[in-house]
């Protein structure tokens, strides 16, 4: 607090009459907001640390999970587009930087320009993070799941890479369509049907002899445990439901907390974003009508950009928890 | 008003303009402070009374468990086939009562009335800083009031986990009636209820901090703005923790997540639920939960400093070390909600740190009440309602306190732990010595509110029986904890050592009977006086501080002329010059306003 003391003793800066710490009001408040919504991500991130401590020897592998990068389809590229999308979520504060700068000095064709980039980067990472989502929720290789819940991987027995089902299961030429509670009876009611039935999956294992499967154990050396041809085929006699792709309750990635973590911090990070986003336009569309002008003062961009700075730094936060370690 | 002067006048007329008023702008969507102030109060006294008679119908069924009462099938409706209680609307009873007694009387009740009246008028300044947000506080506040009270009346019964709605109970329809409709409608009533609270408190501190008349340092702030303060941000660092474990438990309730969930069976079927962790419910929750009591306790704490100095016409003794302990209770509060979960699994190692941090608290607790205690110490006592209140208080939070002791060293918790040791250790320290404060300070303020006086020996019958009655429920039942009767169970009769006991719980039940009846008479009081009261004077307790130098009739802007300017700290009650005469002659204390006399040395407090 000293530290923004510019003038006096203490005695007079806090002796009333004045603003001791040298902000509006709205400042201020603003500032313990951001106060109170850190202690809710945080919440948040305590709590994903404390259930990937209790699962820390089977989470599944970041790297493995988001490998996409938009027009390089098959191609393994891990982390990348996480980092651009960070990257230009970081460069639109930037931008704001920018745009607080030029209302310092009452240049209102600047501060137009820099809150429409800062916009614009916004929406660019909210885009990112649907793109992100949308591959998540898809999923690329597909895996069962057993009595137990536990989800396998398949790959190939030689090379150790992972196989989609695609590439081994073996169409059965089965009829099936989903059982749902309105076409059955009311109370029953099953998951989506995936692409390839449990069937077909287990004969394409036995179709192909270089097909195993991997559990959610980490391995010491680094990967997962891979079982054999002969525990593979244990494996299968007890698996329940073939997964494709991620939702709340299943995900082929590993355990279900992973997926449960991802979707709900991503999202309520998202939604500040999102929320970020429309309080800028509305700034903005002020900036252009000469509001600011008018008040003789752009204070109120120094606010939004305030909490658009703290977005950003929570999903800094974010980033380094789920992607990087 | 030494400052008043017509060029004042007109400049104020200017700055703040007295247009007309329609009656929603007034008494409605007001945004002036004074006005939200008493919608608070109302919507308290609405909403305890309430937790009161809820409280009433299970001490009843406690006391005569099974039996049939008429009163049970009035409000009770189907859910007291022939007037016995069912057994699941008794835990949504004691459910409901938490709740409402917890978050909508002691916390945004107490702390919306009196932060709301006293911060601007205490510190010398005109209003809040955003009255907007203020009002849209209260408006908040009223939704999710209404939102709770509707959930009562939700087919499957309301929300009836206990106030700490631990999962899986409160996670899963299956589990009970109440876990189904009236759990979300309880979830979702908290979630505006925090937003509420934020937007209160954000609005508290800027205040405090900001708008401070000229002369008014943090050091000359009466204690009351001092609890406020720190209350506002325990509640900014604490509720959105309870927001985040509420919205992971609607994940888990509503969409099939499994943060709080894991290997459920019911009825022979496994649910889908991996991994998750209930007592990672119990760490958030907590993490709100034991700062909530804090949030509770302080504003009591500093009415009752406030009041207490008055009425001895005595500076408080130990302001700073009152403010210290103020920002070491705050402190501490945040690090010591494992001791609520001794006995849930957590690491013993950490019980054994979470011990010892809980005992910390003792030290300012203790330094707070001494400093009451030689407060008083012959001191020129003035038995004004407010101040038997603020005694009653110091008492019940030293009894209720030294449970304290016992209930957060951990070896001896596990023994008391979820019996009625633990409702009587926390209803005496945060429930009634926090009634006790609102009490006191509503008694005190009153003419300030409402610009007339309460009836004293209405006050003083409301008192005397209040205060008997509530050690005649509390202190008993320590007894029957310590004999093992455990908590929210809806009867004891399948315990045969528990037979002996049956007596005491009437006695228990009859007290808690009469002491809800007396509540009418202060109802009574309070309205009555609302209309008929003495007309009040402008400082009818002769008090130091600035809220008495404003005219009876309450003004937009609070003060007619300029804001007064602080020239003193709020304690100067029989102060007395070096030739032992008072400083104002004739009169035994002297206003923050009035500037420092001939020959009179400014305390170094």
């Amino acid at each position: 607090m000293e530290a923004t003391v510019t003038t006096g003793s203490e005695e007079k800066v806090w002796s009333g009459g004045n603003q001791p710490m040298g902000a509006s009001y709205g400042k201020m408040m603003i500032w313990f907001f951001i106060v109170s919504d850190a202690l809710t991500f945080s919440g948040f991130l305590a709590a994903y640390g404390f259930s990937r401590f209790k699962f820390i020897d089977s989470w599944p592998i970041a790297d493995e999970v988001f490998n996409h990068f938009p027009f390089l389809h098959g191609v393994d590229a891990p982390m990348y587009y996480v980092a651009l999308m960070t990257f230009i979520l970081i460069f639109s504060s930037v931008t704001m930087v920018l745009a607080v700068d030029a209302g310092h000095k009452m240049d209102k064709a600047k501060v137009t320009f820099y809150m429409l980039l800062t916009i614009i980067g916004g929406l660019i990472f909210l885009g990112s993070q649907a793109w992100e989502w949308k591959n998540f929720i898809k999923g690329q290789y597909g895996a069962i799941e057993t009595t137990s819940g536990r989800i396998f991987q398949f790959v190939d027995a030689s090379t150790g890479e992972r196989v989609a089902l695609s590439d081994f299961a073996v169409s059965l030429n089965e009829d099936r369509i989903t059982h749902s509670a309105n076409k059955g009876v009311w109370y029953e009611s099953e998951r989506p049907l995936t692409t390839f039935s449990l069937n077909e999956v287990i004969a394409g294992f036995e179709a192909n002899s270089n097909i195993v499967v991997r559990t959610e154990t980490n391995a010491a050396e680094g990967g997962k445990v891979i079982l054999d041809r002969q525990q593979t085929a244990e494996t299968l006699a007890k698996a329940t439901a073939v997964v494709e792709g991620a939702n709340l309750v299943h995900n082929e990635y590993g355990h279900p907390l992973f997926a449960n973590y991802f979707f709900f911090i991503t999202g309520f990070h998202g939604f500040h974003v999102f929320t970020g986003i429309c309080i800028n336009i509305l700034i903005f569309f002020n900036v252009i009508l000469g509001t600011y002008e008018r008040r003789n003062s752009y204070e109120m961009v120094e606010k939004v950009g305030l909490y658009w700075h703290f977005v950003d730094l929570v999903w800094v936060f974010v980033f380094t928890f789920f992607y990087l370690v | 008003m030494s400052a008043t002067s017509q060029a004042h006048m007109e400049d104020h007329a200017h700055d703040h303009g007295h247009h007309k008023q329609s009656f929603i702008s007034k008494y409605i969507f007001s945004m002036d402070h004074k006005m939200i102030s008493k919608q608070y109060l109302i919507t308290m006294l609405f909403m305890g009374i309430i937790g009161i008679v809820m409280s009433i119908l299970f001490r009843m069924q406690i006391a005569w468990p099974g039996e049939s009462f008429k009163i049970f099938e009035v409000l009770l409706g189907r859910w007291a086939p022939e007037g016995v209680m069912d057994p699941n609307i008794y835990l949504a009873l004691v459910t409901i009562h938490g709740t409402i007694m917890v978050f909508f009387v002691l916390t945004q009740g107490l702390s919306g009335t009196f932060s709301n009246l006293l911060i601007p008028l205490q510190i010398g300044a005109r209003d809040m800083a955003s009255g907007f947000m203020n009002m849209l506080s209260y408006w908040l506040f009223f939704i999710s009031a209404v939102i709770m009270l509707l959930s009562l009346f939700v087919e499957a019964g309301p929300a009836a986990a206990g106030w700490t709605i631990y999962p899986p109970l409160s996670a899963l329809p299956q589990a009970q009636g109440g876990s189904g409709t009236g759990m979300t409608m309880w979830l979702i009533s908290m979630g505006i209820f925090i937003a509420s609270s934020l937007l209160g408190s954000l609005n508290y501190i800027v205040t405090i901090l900001n708008l401070r008349t000229k002369g008014m340092s943090m050091t000359r702030l009466p204690l009351t703005i001092w609890a406020f303060f720190v209350t506002a941000i325990i509640g900014v660092v604490s509720f959105p923790v309870l927001l985040s474990a509420a919205l992971l438990l609607i994940m888990d309730r509503s969409f099939g997540t499994s943060f709080f969930l894991s290997d459920i069976f019911i009825q022979g079927e496994v649910l889908h639920y991996q991994g998750g962790s209930p007592v990672l419910f119990e760490h958030l929750f907590w993490f709100l939960g034991h700062p909530e009591v804090y949030i509770v306790i302080l504003p009591a704490m500093g009415i009752v400093s406030e009041i207490m100095s008055t009425n001895s016409r005595k500076p408080i003794f130990g302001y700073r070390a009152m403010v210290a302990s103020i920002l070491a209770i705050g402190f501490l509060s945040t690090i010591v909600w494992g001791h609520h979960m001794f006995v849930s699994g957590m690491n013993p190692f950490l019980g054994s740190v979470f011990t010892f941090t809980t005992l910390l608290i003792a030290i300012p607790s203790a330094v707070k009440a001494f400093n009451w205690i030689t407060t008083i110490w012959k001191g020129n006592l003035q038995m004004n309602t407010a101040m038997l209140w603020s005694i009653g208080f110091v008492s019940t939070f030293i009894t209720g306190g030294l449970t304290g002791i016992i209930v957060g060293d951990s070896a001896l918790d596990i023994n008391v732990h979820d019996t009625y040791f633990v409702i009587a250790h926390f209803h005496l320290v945060m429930g009634i010595s926090a009634v006790y404060g609102m009490l006191a300070g509503i008694y005190h303020w009153y003419p300030k509110m409402f610009g007339r006086m309460m009836n004293k020996n209405l006050g003083y019958i409301h008192f005397w029986i209040t205060a008997i009655c509530s050690y005649g429920v509390f202190f008993p039942m320590h007894f029957v904890g310590l004999a093992g009767v455990p908590r929210r169970y809806y009867t004891n009769t399948a315990f045969p050592m528990f037979d002996d006991l049956t007596d005491i719980q009437i006695v228990m039940t009859v007290f808690a009977i009469i002491a809800a009846l007396v509540q009418v008479v202060f109802l009574y009081n309070f309205f009555h006086s609302i209309f008929y009261g003495k007309k009040a004077t402008q400082n009818p307790w002769n008090s130091t501080t600035l809220e008495w130098t404003t005219p009876v009739e309450a003004i937009h802007g609070n003060w007619p002329g300029a804001i007064p300017e602080v020239h003193r700290w709020p304690y100067d009650y029989s102060k007395v010059n070096e030739d032992g005469e008072y400083v104002i002659p004739g009169q035994d204390f002297v206003p923050q306003h009035i500037p420092l006399q001939e020959n009179e040395e400014e305390l170094n407090h």
